[in-house]
């Protein structure tokens, strides 16, 4: 089955607060979605609904195949080894495997063996999105992706990502940051 | 699910989890005889119930880094992702909580069942319901930390929450340890219902923290 991900009339109700109603879009193999807006607009709860982690006040959010979720906190064990407190994750999504080749592919394979504890905010931030590669699910939803991340490390995402969609992947993209998404469909809040 | 109980045993190894409760639940058993006297027969009597109470306060000591921990560094809401629901995760918590100080309790009762004079026959009684009772007390340590989770003043806080409820258990707990007929029986009803609503009670917190 092909994997998709749709929301349909969708509203987001936080705090007491409409963050945003009525949002439509469907996203199909190969595409991408840019989600823009000033900060406190609801990016991040967007992609916590598209995450199933947030219930919408209003609405339907349908999809299909598995979803990896790139979130602000890296989900990471601190005192375990990058390479082992990411092989949990992969371990739980039967792909133990993928580990050495998700940390090469975001140039961390030399410090596979430091605690997590030890690495920088950037290192930290694509680990996390090691986590999601390895993961090998078709619908990928990344809040911020490129915080903390150098302009190589940006670069690194963004080739990533083209591979991802070019495989028949889908990418769901928070970010106030430029990122180079061609034919990316606009999600503005 | 084995993953998960897994990675909990050892996060509870790594972080002293293991040494601390067992460590305490010594030093409450060996302050009693210096609260009480070193009269034998005195200390023989309140023996069990100074196990259980001593049990109660162990079980307690590491109920904080049980759930909010994973809540804060986003790693429930990557188990959630993978489709796992909370009241699984909460069962996996619970069993890694258990093997994490359970058994080491029941050696440790052997030695503080020493200090305090309790006879050898009904240390056997003390141990059996422990090890019924102690699966309800974990149960409900993982219920209260995912209640306290993120809150302010959360170890104060589990402490409140938890120790009415573990009344129960320490009732029947120190009565079996007595020797009282029916005791057992009314420790393992309470310790399965403990360990059967539990679950649910937490995941539905962890699911409340999320909102």
């Amino acid at each position: 089955m092909n994997p998709g991900l749709a929301f349909d009339d969708v509203t987001c109700l936080r705090g007491g607060r409409i963050l945003f109603e009525g949002l439509r879009f469907a996203l199909g193999p190969g595409e991408a979605g840019l989600v823009l807006g000033p900060n406190g607009v609801g990016k991040s709860s967007l992609i916590r609904i598209a995450a199933g982690l947030l219930a919408p006040l209003g609405g339907r959010v349908t999809g299909s195949g598995a979803r990896a979720l790139l979130a602000e906190a890296a989900a990471l064990d601190a005192e375990r080894t990058l390479a082992n407190a990411l092989a949990f994750w992969a371990g739980l999504d039967g792909r133990r495997g993928a580990v050495a080749e998700a940390l090469a592919a975001v140039g961390l394979a030399e410090i596979a063996a430091v605690p997590v504890r030890l690495l920088s905010t950037g290192q930290r931030r694509r680990a996390a999105f090691a986590r999601v590669l390895a993961s090998g699910a078709p619908v990928w939803l990344l809040d911020e992706p490129a915080n903390g991340l150098d302009s190589a490390s940006i670069a690194m995402l963004e080739a990533r990502i083209a591979e991802h969609r070019a495989a028949g992947g889908i990418a769901l993209i928070a970010t106030h940051q430029p990122i180079a998404l061609p034919g990316a469909q606009a999600i503005a809040l | 699910m084995i993953a998960l109980v897994w990675r909990e045993l050892r996060r509870a190894w790594s972080s002293g989890g293991l040494v601390f409760p067992v460590a305490f639940f010594l030093l409450v058993a060996i302050l009693f005889p210096f609260a009480v006297g070193p009269d034998g027969r005195l200390l023989a009597r309140i023996g069990g119930g100074v196990i259980w109470a001593a049990a109660l306060l162990a079980a307690l000591l590491p109920v904080e880094r049980l759930v909010a921990p994973d809540a804060e560094s986003g790693v429930l809401d990557q188990l959630v992702v993978r489709g796992h629901s909370d009241a699984e995760i909460a069962a996996a918590k619970m069993l890694g909580h258990w093997l994490g100080f359970g058994p080491a309790l029941l050696v440790a009762s052997c030695v503080a069942a020493a200090l305090l004079q309790v006879p050898g026959a009904v240390l056997g009684t003390i141990l059996l319901a422990l090890a019924i009772g102690t699966p309800g007390l974990a149960a409900l340590g993982v219920a209260t930390a995912a209640l306290v989770a993120g809150l302010r003043g959360a170890g104060a806080l589990a402490g409140l929450v938890m120790l009415p409820f573990a009344v129960p258990l320490l009732i029947f707990g120190a009565g079996a340890s007595a020797g009282a007929p029916g005791a057992l029986k009314l420790l393992a009803a309470i310790s399965l219902v403990l360990v059967a609503g539990c679950p649910f009670v937490a995941g539905a917190a962890m699911r409340m923290g999320r909102g």
